[in-house]
């Protein structure tokens, strides 16, 4: 059941993607800007948990979680590490999904060419 | 002979040969059957866009040479440009031939630009034969100006599909064919239009001045036309230039088009139509010089216009400016009294405006715009 | 001074009159899309996360996040290579550029787009042209979030 939140927050903060788009014109790297920091709001705000509580993917799988896990590492890190926390924290807790992404689009720009558009 | 922006020839230089080629998608629109060679697949056999824009320009450059019937020894100077940085394609294609090589920008303009300089050249009998040539592809050009090809964003309605596709022709004082009798050259012209998207609104109003320019120079009006067209204004610019020249008391009728609207079919998903240098280019070099032979069109205003700009501007900011250069063909004595009996300058199908939704839009806008 | 004056008039005019004039699209059609490609495309988040939950039951949620994640950006880095993302891309809109797919999609795209200016120059280079400001912005955002938790 859990699945129809999971789609309807998910699709709603996707919607208000395209509603930027359709409205401001902007560009997908702006898109993406504006919903990591929209992620590191929530987070810092305390926000974030208890969305993610019942929204589970809908609102982890978004750009925004990644904003939020940076916030969230960063926080959690300044607790036990200080100020070199707010250096590491951020970037320890995304480490894997960047990574990912950077491994990956390297492997497979070796394997695949760019086709061009009908 | 000059006239403040125009200039007349006394001598009226030929086009003795012309040659397109285009990639698959422009092979499936409204003039596909018109063209030379239409590629199977848009890389056209090479590693990167890049050399196959490079090979399509130099398809086209020899085609036009063999079309001529002449020899390429016997060409002295070869005016071609493009859109990529340092128009690199045409300046790589030129290393493999054996002739003087000007490279000329002028953006979507450029092939009215270089048959504009080599009509002066030969009309002044300083050169003899002059081969010009354009050409664009829609994978470089993307790259360059917008975004990678497997990006997954949605393209804005006025955004426009630059063509695949280069033309060439050869001019010369002698021979037979399509004559160059008269160019316009246009001044640069920026309304401030910044919107990258909406390069048909940014150039209209160069169109606008060039065309102006023109018919005062010349002494002509619309109607003295047989086909008046603009480039790659698209659907959405060429509107507006029906508008704006309405402002300034000069009807565009049924014999004005737009290249890059009428490329495409409608279900071909291009938005406001067609751009590119390559757009105005394998028109002319296909559609127009064939029907000026055929003596189906006498008199034609063909003028392409381009958009100046550049990443690095329109990131800081600037807008973009556009120009337009003006060239008219017309055609050979020999085919002047052939009458066809459907003079339809639209037998190009699936055309969209129509001269009753036409004026309905140009009444509509009035009194929006006052310059 | 006037005619530089005239000429913003002018151009304020003009481009108030293109804006009259660009056709208008309905946006119910592409917003439904968007939500519905971006509500599936988080469900699929949700099944992968469920999956490995119940191959791996002992897994922390944190880590099982970041193999979602890692899975999601696998799927959406080879449909960028076999040039399938960008067709769902014209589809979707905001719907495929919002999750986390999008981004992995905005690293592979110039990466493969520009292979042939060379490993270095080319796939290492561009590769960040689109995403380089999502890290950027990410870290330099969380980095101040970080300094003012250490003061409160």
């Amino acid at each position: 059941m859990y699945y129809l939140w999971v789609f309807l927050i998910g699709g709603l903060v996707c919607m208000l993607g395209q509603v930027l788009i359709i409205y401001t014109n902007i560009t997908s790297a702006r898109i993406l800007v504006t919903f990591v920091l929209i992620g590191v709001l929530l987070q810092a705000f305390g926000i974030f948990d208890p969305i993610s509580e019942f929204a589970r993917a809908g609102i982890n799988v978004p750009i925004i979680g990644f904003g939020a896990s940076l916030a969230k590492g960063a926080i959690s890190a300044v607790k036990s590490k200080g100020l070199l926390g707010a250096f590491t924290g951020g970037l320890e807790a995304t480490a894997g999904g960047i990574a990912a992404a950077i491994f990956f689009a390297f492997i497979f720009s070796l394997i695949f060419k760019s086709k061009t558009k009908n | 002979m000059y006239t403040n922006q125009t200039v007349i020839f006394k001598n009226k230089p030929v086009i003795i040969g012309s040659y397109s080629i285009v990639g698959p998608k422009e092979g499936k629109g409204n003039f596909g059957q018109y063209f030379n060679y239409v590629m199977k697949d848009d890389s056209f056999g090479e590693k990167s866009y890049e050399k196959a824009e490079m090979k399509m320009l130099k398809t086209a450059i020899v085609g036009a040479i063999e079309d001529a019937k002449i020899k390429a020894s016997d060409v002295n100077l070869l005016l071609a440009g493009d859109l990529l940085n340092q128009i690199i394609s045409s300046s790589y294609a030129a290393r493999d031939f054996d002739f003087a090589f000007l490279g000329l920008f002028g953006a979507c303009s450029t092939m009215a630009e270089s048959m504009a300089i080599a009509g002066s050249i030969i009309d002044g009998k300083e050169f003899d034969t002059i081969v010009c040539s354009t050409g664009s592809h829609f994978s470089t050009a993307e790259r360059q100006f917008r975004f990678p090809l497997e990006l997954g964003n949605q393209r804005p309605p006025t955004s426009q599909w630059t063509v695949t596709g280069a033309g060439a022709c050869v001019i010369s004082s002698k021979g037979k064919g399509p004559r160059l009798t008269m160019a316009t050259f246009g001044k640069v012209v920026d309304f401030g239009i910044n919107d990258v998207n909406d390069m048909g609104a940014a150039m209209a109003p160069a169109a606008m001045d060039t065309m102006l320019a023109h018919f005062r120079d010349t002494k002509t009006t619309p109607d003295d036309y047989d086909l008046i067209v603009t480039g790659d204004l698209g659907k959405l610019g060429s509107e507006i230039l029906i508008d704006l020249m309405e402002d300034q008391g000069i009807k565009l009728g049924l014999n004005y088009n737009d290249c890059g609207q009428m490329y495409y079919t409608r279900n071909q998903n291009t938005l406001s139509g067609g751009s590119g240098c390559g757009c105005s280019a394998t028109v002319l070099n296909s559609y127009i010089i064939k029907k000026l032979r055929t003596g189906e069109y006498k008199k034609v205003l063909f003028m392409p216009t381009g958009a100046l700009m550049s990443t690095t501007a329109s990131q800081q900011g600037e807008t973009i400016p556009g120009v337009c250069h003006a060239i008219v063909l017309e055609c050979d004595e020999s085919v002047k009294d052939v009458k066809i009996s459907t003079t339809s300058n639209r037998n190009v199908k699936n055309t969209p405006s129509k001269k009753s939704e036409r004026t309905s839009i140009s009444q509509k806008n009035q009194g929006h715009i006052n310059n | 001074m006037d005619k530089h004056m005239e000429a913003k008039k002018r151009n304020q005019a003009y481009n108030r009159y293109v804006q009259a004039k660009i056709p208008k699209t309905k946006p119910w059609p592409s917003l439904f899309n968007s939500f519905l490609v971006g509500g599936i495309i988080c469900c699929i988040g949700q099944g992968i996360n469920d999956l490995i939950l119940l191959w791996f039951p002992n897994m922390a949620e944190q880590s099982a996040w970041a193999y979602t994640l890692i899975v999601l950006i696998f799927i959406a880095s080879f449909l960028t290579g076999i040039g399938v993302y960008d067709k769902i891309g014209k589809f979707a809109g905001g719907g495929s550029i919002v999750p986390i797919t999008g981004f992995s999609n905005s690293i592979t795209s110039p990466a493969v787009e520009f292979k042939h200016e060379g490993i270095i120059y080319g796939i290492c280079v561009k590769m960040f042209t689109i995403a380089g400001p999502v890290i950027v912005s990410g870290v330099v955002a969380s980095f101040i979030i970080g300094v003012i938790y250490l003061f409160i």
